[in-house]
């Protein structure tokens, strides 16, 4: 697995430049990451670039996304993700959100329905069902975090959250606090921001993903996506995933989405 | 020095069992545990408390605020604070306070501080803590990433409101306000007294310094654990060209006093063992919201308060719980006959440097006679001995000024 291109994106209206990855050879297909980020190039990510041209953007409060602090508002951060798509050539191309990721690919879709072709949400947050609640993923212990996120925890807590060999442990978890920090500051407490009455602007043919084992969002809340929103969806849950899926089943998930997106 | 009188007002009646059965004392503890009738006859007695610490002549009487929490049933300490205003006529009122960024609009301490302010005679402390992760984001679902952001404006918008004469206008980045002028405004000029309660993050020191607040260091582990902080606090101030006047700085400590060191122990275990074992029984969860703490805090390793406390809550398990012996040995609560405990406190606050010393006196699930033993033991035969303490040296700038006692108004008597 070699390292992608990396390069900086000077988006309008913004000071610092923002960090992109790319990799492959094909169509132009947007990554926005979710939950605990892309800390690093994965075997999921890598799987997508053998078919396509795969861009995955910082989201602001991921190491390259920028500062989030400035972003008070939900207009602030759907402007923010227009410009960075808009920034990354990906206005017009394939959407894939993973979970807050997923949430803010959501709202573009809904705020500017004519900016994207097609979308994926793999396990989506936004919207919320005291009935059925998300799990309060801000409330959990140290040692919970891993089971939490996934059905292979061993597997996570390697690829996501244990510092590479040479990072300085502080900042690395720093970097992760930043990170859970951001997604608290579009998120809570409770993660709906009206993303509800909103769906119905999403005209786009729409994938809802889910891992069968997803601890932290009900699988039942694809359907209530697929409810809201106007264009033609289709729901896949994936056998054993948890909600990372990208780390638990990196080759299923890219197969499903390709699959999808033809 | 000045001695503070503080309650917490914990819930008596928590279960032996409690820490097995249920997971944390705060955000969803069993509202099943709680009983009104109960909760009427605790209140009652816990301002009885108060009003006899007022009478015993302790400098001030403190309250302070929690909320969804079975040690703390002050959800609003404003409330017990306007009864202290009319049952008390000397001691300064120090709510310790409100958190400001749980107000909408922040507006509401501002006027409810000012109301305590004129009622008492200019009698208020005004304490303005950020509040714990559990009472601010948790129970009170403020976003972390924002609570500081929206604390320090409420507090630019406090003071302005306090200060301007004119009606103004308020275009803050959280706060939008036409029309800003509240009735009433404090007795004390320019305002009362500020006094930020916090744990160990250096940007509050930077910020007490700053705009000249005493900043008190509510720790509930004595002041062994407290040492580490006080003396980066001092050091801090030293940087920054500021004097060491002891009166800056406030600290808390659990205190007993009885005949003896023996009576002491055996007076003050059950309810030592109770705040400790029970009332400390803290979910983990609840204690490290991302964005509470800053980055620089966090990269500077000083471990919030709460977070110690959770985690020592956790560590326990494998330990058992703490009893007196260690409770006293560890410095948390400090026990002994009146010259043993002055002795200590005068070590403590000469050794921290502390002018504004707060006392529990009741804690746990301490009755109401044992607590009344306490205070007058130590107002009568301990708080002699300590209170010329940095008097000669140093001016208490940061004490209330209020009206002269002649000039205060007198409650009439009420007849049942």
């Amino acid at each position: 697995m070699t390292a992608p291109e990396e390069r900086s994106l000077q988006l309008a209206g913004s000071q610092a430049p923002v960090r992109v990855w790319e990799k492959g050879e094909g169509e132009r297909l947007g990554v926005l990451g979710g939950l605990l980020g892309f800390p690093r190039w994965s075997p999921f990510l890598e799987a997508f670039a053998r078919r396509r041209r795969v861009v995955v953007p910082s989201l602001p409060g991921f190491p390259g996304g920028g500062d989030f602090r400035v972003l008070d508002d939900l207009a602030d951060w759907v402007i923010h993700t227009l410009d960075l798509l808009e920034a990354a050539d990906l206005l017009g191309a394939d959407w894939v959100g993973f979970g807050p990721g997923g949430t803010l690919a959501a709202e573009a879709a809904a705020f500017s329905p004519g900016s994207l072709r097609r979308l994926v949400l793999v396990a989506p947050l936004g919207l919320f069902d005291e009935a059925e609640p998300v799990r309060d993923f801000w409330a959990l212990r140290a040692s919970e975090v891993p089971a939490a996120f996934s059905a292979r925890p061993e597997l996570l807590f390697r690829e996501l959250l244990a510092p590479p060999e040479g990072t300085d442990e502080v900042e690395w978890k720093l970097a992760q606090v930043r990170a859970m920090e951001a997604a608290a500051r579009l998120l809570w407490p409770t993660g709906d921001r009206g993303l509800a009455r909103r769906l119905r602007r999403i005209r786009a043919e729409t994938l809802l993903l889910w891992g069968s084992e997803d601890a932290l969002v009900p699988a039942s809340y694809a359907k209530r996506f697929a409810e809201g929103i106007s264009g033609a969806t289709r729901i896949v849950s994936l056998s054993g995933a948890g909600h990372r899926a990208d780390v638990d089943a990196p080759e299923a998930l890219a197969e499903a989405i390709l699959d999808f997106l033809g | 020095m000045k001695l503070l009188w503080f309650h917490l007002m914990p819930y008596p009646d928590l279960p032996e069992d409690f820490k097995e059965q249920h997971p944390s004392v705060w955000v969803d503890i069993d509202s099943r545990l709680f009983d009104p009738a109960r909760a009427h006859q605790a209140y009652n007695d816990f301002m009885d408390e108060l009003e006899f610490a007022a009478e015993m002549e302790f400098d001030a009487v403190c309250v302070n605020e929690h909320h969804s929490n079975a040690y703390g049933l002050m959800p609003s300490p404003n409330v017990i604070a306007g009864a202290l205003a009319r049952r008390t006529r000397d001691a300064a009122l120090c709510v310790m306070g409100n958190s400001l960024a749980l107000y909408n609009p922040p507006l509401r301490v501002a006027e409810e501080f000012a109301m305590l302010d004129c009622i008492s005679g200019g009698r208020l402390i005004a304490g303005f803590p950020v509040g714990t992760p559990m009472d601010t984001c948790y129970a009170y679902g403020t976003n972390p990433s924002q609570l500081r952001e929206r604390y320090r404006e409420a507090h630019d918008l406090i003071l302005r409101a306090w200060q301007e004469p004119d009606c103004f206008t308020w275009n803050g980045r959280y706060n939008k306000l036409r029309y800003v002028n509240p009735w009433p405004r404090p007795l004390q000029r320019p305002h009362p007294p500020i006094w930020i309660p916090g744990g160990g993050s250096v940007e509050t020191w930077q910020w007490c310094a700053e705009l000249d607040y005493v900043y008190a260091y509510l720790s509930y582990f004595g002041y062994k654990a407290g040492e580490a902080t006080l003396r980066g606090f001092w050091d801090e101030m030293a940087r920054l060209g500021k004097d060491r006047n002891p009166f800056r700085a406030g600290f808390l400590q659990f205190v007993g006093v009885a005949e003896s060191r023996q009576e002491a122990l055996d007076l003050y275990r059950e309810p030592a063992e109770y705040f400790y074992n029970r009332c400390l029984h803290v979910d983990a969860r609840y204690a490290a919201p991302p964005g509470y703490t800053t980055e620089a805090t966090l990269r500077s390793k000083v471990v919030s308060q709460v977070l110690a406390a959770a985690t020592r809550s956790s560590d326990r398990e494998a330990f058992g719980p703490p009893g007196i012996e260690e409770i006293v040995s560890k410095g948390y609560v400090v026990i002994g006959s009146p010259d043993e405990v002055a002795e200590q406190l005068r070590e403590v606050a000469l050794r921290l440097n502390v002018g504004q010393l707060m006392l529990l006196l009741q804690f746990g699930n301490m009755g109401k006679d044992l607590a009344f033993y306490n205070t007058e033991l130590f107002a009568k035969r301990v708080a002699p001995q300590l209170r010329d303490l940095f008097e000669a040296e140093w001016e208490n700038r940061w004490w209330p000024q209020p009206l002269a006692r002649e000039a205060r108004a007198v409650p009439r008597e009420v007849r049942a």
